[in-house]
């Protein structure tokens, strides 16, 4: 019955929620759409699109570190540096 | 690639936090306020982690200077229950954040109670010079300033005491054997200088991107070593000469006068007396 990309699946949740603490919207509001959007595929079976939802995840992952990322870059762009015109 | 780079890593308020100033004037609210790494010591690890890659130099070795608070136990419940590490995020967890980024070990200096409130520049510098000699450290990167005190001091007293150059504000590093070529971030423009290792580095803001700490690395990152030093042991006295007289909050911004028209405007501007 379980399949073996459980683990993935289960890595990619965890690594996703740590990553939800510090979204801007509150890690309250991450934590239900993650878990809705989790939840939506429980049902998926097919390795093959089970594999295709770990790498949206983790494409996923890169985004919000990017996010975060230009986040703090900008606000400390804003307060220790001049516009520049 | 015999060298040894000694990363200093400050732990702040996080830069997204609203700070207070605490009602006796005395400094800033700290108690349950999220903390995180200062930003520009992120990118000071971040270049030290890329020499690294480069097999440009041997080993990163991330220090840091604070209490030590709680026990790690607690951080590795509020890892897994996702609760937000607010007590529970400690010094040593600001040098966890920096092995997870990719340095190799960590060292703790023991500062608390009263020293830790009074702990500036002069005597972090003096605690990194110390440990420089000690570790045999042949750079030493650190971030230009820290958002809190923004006191942009520490490095350049740190190369002083050690009578090292200095490469401050940093926005791109080359090494090349024991030289290390600069491009400084100064007023105006940029300065490019070429300086002798053993040096100091301060890191810029536009130095490098500082990859995130994930979880997977910051779980790794528990099987490195972190030794844990008292300033006594490195001969080090951390005594302050600097009294703390009074903290204000910067002035409100005033809000702002919606207008109707042009000619309100204009009345209004002339009235503020700008045209």
């Amino acid at each position: 019955m379980t399949s073996p990309l459980r683990g993935e699946v289960f890595r990619l949740y965890k690594n996703l929620l740590y990553l939800g603490r510090e979204y801007p919207k509150g890690s309250t509001y991450f934590r239900e759409r993650l878990k809705a959007a989790f939840m939506k595929n429980k049902d998926v079976t097919d390795p093959e699109k089970i594999k295709h939802l770990v790498d949206r995840g983790e494409f996923v992952i890169k985004e919000l570190e990017a996010m975060y990322y230009l986040r703090k870059y900008r606000t400390l762009k804003k307060r220790y540096y001049e516009e520049e015109h | 690639m015999s060298a040894r780079v000694l990363v200093g890593v400050k732990r702040v308020i996080d830069y997204a936090v609203k700070i207070r100033v605490k009602p006796d004037h005395t400094g800033v609210v700290t108690d349950g306020v999220k903390h995180s790494m200062n930003p520009f010591c992120e990118i000071a690890v971040e270049e030290a982690v890329k020499l690294k890659e480069k097999k440009l130099v041997k080993e990163v070795v991330a220090v840091s200077c604070g209490p030590q608070q709680a026990q790690g136990k607690e951080i590795d419940l509020q890892i897994i229950s996702n609760k937000r590490m607010t007590v529970g995020f400690i010094l040593q967890e600001t040098i966890r954040t920096a092995l997870a980024m990719g340095a190799d070990r960590g060292i703790h200096v023991e500062v608390s109670g009263k020293d830790y409130e009074t702990l500036g520049p002069l005597q972090v510098s003096k605690i990194l010079a110390a440990l420089a000699k000690k570790e045999e450290a042949n750079l030493i990167i650190l971030g230009k300033q820290a958002i809190d005190d923004d006191c942009n001091q520490t490095g350049q007293m740190t190369a002083a005491l050690l009578d090292w150059p200095q490469g401050t504000f940093a926005s791109e590093v080359t090494m090349d054997r024991d030289m290390l070529k600069v491009v400084r971030e100064i007023d105006g423009g940029l300065e490019t200088i070429k300086i002798k290792m053993p040096a100091v580095l301060t890191a810029d803001l536009r130095l490098n991107t500082p990859r995130y700490a994930t979880l997977p690395n910051i779980m790794k990152a528990k099987k490195k070593k972190i030794t844990t030093v008292k300033p006594g042991d490195l001969g080090v006295d951390v005594s302050s000469r600097l009294e703390v007289l009074n903290v204000e909050e910067p002035p409100q911004r005033l809000a702002g006068v919606k207008v109707e028209t042009v000619d309100d405007l204009v009345g209004k501007l002339k009235e503020a007396g700008k045209i």
